[in-house]
């Protein structure tokens, strides 16, 4: 039997990056650690050697809660049709300022 | 570059039993067409999702594999200043393996499995890296000709058409440009150097010029996968066509180096404005690939250790983390 | 102030300054040796990390060090060509890396030790290295939540890393007392304000290294009488062959350039 070369109970976090204070953070990629501090440590030693990042969140992969893309149709194509939730889907006259 | 070994898989493609299964085929290839990335639980044909398994867990081996012909210098690098870059530039293949590594798990496979898959020489890595260093010339030489043979290939890989992949490469090559960068002028600073360090240069160009050609693969002709890669976007460009591109603007590098390249048939075509080179012995190629190369067990070796003695101390950390998590453990 | 009153503070100067250089460039040199081998990939990368960072500093100091000697040497004349006699690192610094709890324990001491000592070279009468303290007191704080962080888990892991951590402190706990053993030099450079007086450090060091070893788990080892002498040239048979390996290319090709 092959050893695993990983024991089981490293779990697998995914990494978030706020780039620079006023963005949001972004999904970088994945870390495995054994707890919660290391996966901060691992995802800051792995993510942010170039000054990429001012704050980092990491989450356990088994947490997020994703959308199924089978579904895709049903929960995103009807908004396609919606473009009254647009502003350039009205025509208001050049003369009026502030709108 | 990674695919070595895919063609002696023999894993056939599920076959399209039910009319449904056909309608979601064509609807991938589609997307394909249309320039879509797949995302992880995307519908994808089984084979599609193999091939990407095994090419970018290759991939990843390469580059932890990859840490250990460059690591073998850290402590002996002959500056202040080289030992840092040094340090820097395996740290980031280290982190490399990570982001490929995360990438295949997005597939549906561990990265223990993986890890088991290459010490137990399953899986492959690329062949490049089972060659030695014995002088400090060769880490220069692998900067300049393997980082820069993998850039090349890297670069298609932004477009592939899995998204976690794509998007690896994409950090992956931000990266890789310092790689190339140190490595040369490494070389520079040789070839400006003493005749025994001109020299040392010299013999580490002759060392890896061919081993760096190879690291492309063999003429697609001889694969019968990657016309398949290619109708999946997951190859962009053929062996040839890649490995044409690296000697056309290595050759130039070499002759401002001072440098010979060891091959008598080398050429410029002014028509084509290509570089003719010269027949490449694809059976040391096989037989590094089969395990024969000069360091294919020390390589190989490092790797299980480390991972042995290693064990040990994740075991420690995994329990450590669960007396933590246990109601009945001291608190944190 | 006499001229030889003055050579001699400056003597001290160029001494301390080497001290410190030697030891973050010792103990580089001993984390170097782990990448490529190290139990996860993420730590490769963690230990590669603090060897940079340590390098950096060893770098700076190095640097300084040159202008004070004044003889036109660079950072790598100083760390390429001295023999043993003349490095002044910690003998804790250059021990072998063992296993990875070695590595550990070795790195919480010094850390806690370098935190201590950065936090109050800041207020140095020498600007650069106040400048260099708190530059590098930002870096240690990284380095010491790293390896305390480490020194729990095994600590308070498995019988087996409880085990290799304890016998890990018990073959380093030794050296721990030459951190704090202050010699002429060290005297000199303290009453002068360039660094701070190390009995002053010990109290905050030996609290917080009690604290870690407690919730790790680990049994302080007794004290052992002093006798290691690295910061004065006087080193473990270890440092010898760290040299060989680290200053041979250069000494190879003397006069090269890389």
């Amino acid at each position: 039997m092959i050893e695993p070369a990983m024991t089981p109970e490293w779990s697998l976090y995914e990494v978030f990056i706020r780039a620079r204070s006023g963005l949001e953070h972004k999904h970088v990629g994945s870390v495995h650690a054994a707890d919660a501090p290391m996966a901060l440590q691992h995802a800051r030693d792995v993510y942010t050697r170039r000054q990429e990042g001012v704050s980092i969140w990491v989450v356990k992969s088994v947490d997020i809660v994703a959308s199924d893309p089978a579904d895709a149709d049903a929960w995103f194509e009807p908004a396609r049709d919606k473009i009254y939730r647009h502003p350039t889907f009205y025509a208001i006259p050049d003369e009026v300022k502030n709108l | 570059m990674y695919t070595q070994g895919l063609d002696q898989h023999g894993r056939q493609e599920a076959q399209p039993a039910a009319a449904e299964s056909a309608v979601l085929g064509a609807r991938f290839q589609a997307r394909i067409d249309a320039e879509e990335r797949i995302e992880p639980k995307d519908w994808m044909p089984e084979a599609y999702r193999q091939t990407l398994i095994r090419q970018i867990s290759q991939h990843a081996h390469s580059e932890i594999v990859g840490m250990l012909p460059e690591g073998n210098w850290i402590t002996r690098a002959p500056s202040l200043r080289r030992k840092a870059v040094l340090i820097a530039k395996v740290q980031d293949e280290g982190g490399h393996g990570m982001y490929l590594y995360s990438a295949a798990e997005t597939l549906g496979i561990s990265r223990e499995q993986m890890l088991a898959q290459l010490n137990a020489g399953t899986a492959k890595y690329s062949s490049i890296f089972n060659y030695p260093t014995p002088t400090w010339a060769d880490v220069g030489a692998i900067g300049w000709l393997v980082d820069g043979a993998a850039i090349i290939n890297q670069i298609p890989l932004c477009r592939c058409s899995y998204g976690p992949y794509a998007r690896a490469m994409v950090r992956i090559c931000k990266e890789e440009s310092f790689h190339q960068r140190q490595g040369f002028e490494i070389m520079l600073a040789l070839s400006r150097g003493t005749p025994a360090q001109r020299r040392m240069a010299q013999e580490a160009l002759e060392r890896w010029w061919w081993p760096a050609l190879m690291m492309f693969g063999p003429s697609d002709a001889e694969s019968k996968h990657t016309a398949q890669s290619m109708r999946w976007k997951i190859k962009r460009f053929s062996n040839d066509e890649l490995r044409q591109h690296f000697v056309d603007v290595t050759v130039p590098q070499a002759e401002y180096l001072g440098l010979e390249v060891p091959d008598p048939e080398l050429q410029r075509d002014a028509a084509s404005g290509h570089y003719r080179f010269g027949a490449i012995d694809w059976s040391e190629f096989q037989d590094v690939l089969r395990g024969s190369g000069p360091c294919n067990r020390e390589r190989a070796a490092a790797r299980r250790r480390a991972d042995e003695e290693g064990r040990w101390v994740r075991e420690a950390a995994a329990a450590h983390a669960a007396k933590r998590a246990a109601p009945s453990g001291a608190p944190p | 102030m006499t001229e030889a009153l003055v050579r001699d503070l400056e003597a001290a100067r160029l001494r301390y300054v080497l001290q410190l250089a030697d030891t973050s460039l010792v103990l580089a040199q001993r984390l170097g040796e782990w990448v490529g081998h190290a139990p996860a990939l993420e730590e490769d990368l963690g230990l590669a990390n603090v060897a940079l960072d340590l390098l950096g500093q060893a770098r700076l100091l190095l640097g300084y060090a040159a202008e004070l000697e004044g003889r036109g040497r660079s950072e790598d004349d100083l760390a390429f060509s001295r023999d043993q006699g003349e490095f002044l690192n910690v003998t804790l610094a250059e021990q072998p890396n063992g296993d990875f709890a070695c590595t550990i324990v070795r790195q919480v001491l010094i850390d806690a030790f370098q935190l201590e000592l950065y936090d109050s070279l800041q207020r140095s009468s020498d600007h650069r290295l106040a400048e260099i303290a708190a530059k590098s007191l930002k870096e240690t704080r990284y380095h010491l939540a790293y390896s305390a962080g480490w020194l729990l888990r095994l600590g308070d892991g498995t019988a087996e890393s409880h085990a290799r951590s304890q016998a890990a402190l018990d073959a380093l706990w030794r050296f721990t007392v030459e951190l704090f053993a202050a010699d002429d030099s060290d005297t000199a450079a303290a009453d002068a304000g360039i660094a701070p007086h190390l009995s002053e450090l010990e109290p905050r060091w030996s609290e917080r290294i009690q604290e870690l070893l407690r919730q790790a788990t680990l049994m302080p080892p007794p004290h052992t009488p002093y006798r290691w002498q690295g910061k004065r040239g006087e080193h473990s048979e270890h440092l010898g062959y760290l040299l060989a390996d680290m200053q041979f290319l250069y000494r190879a090709y003397p006069g090269a350039r890389w």
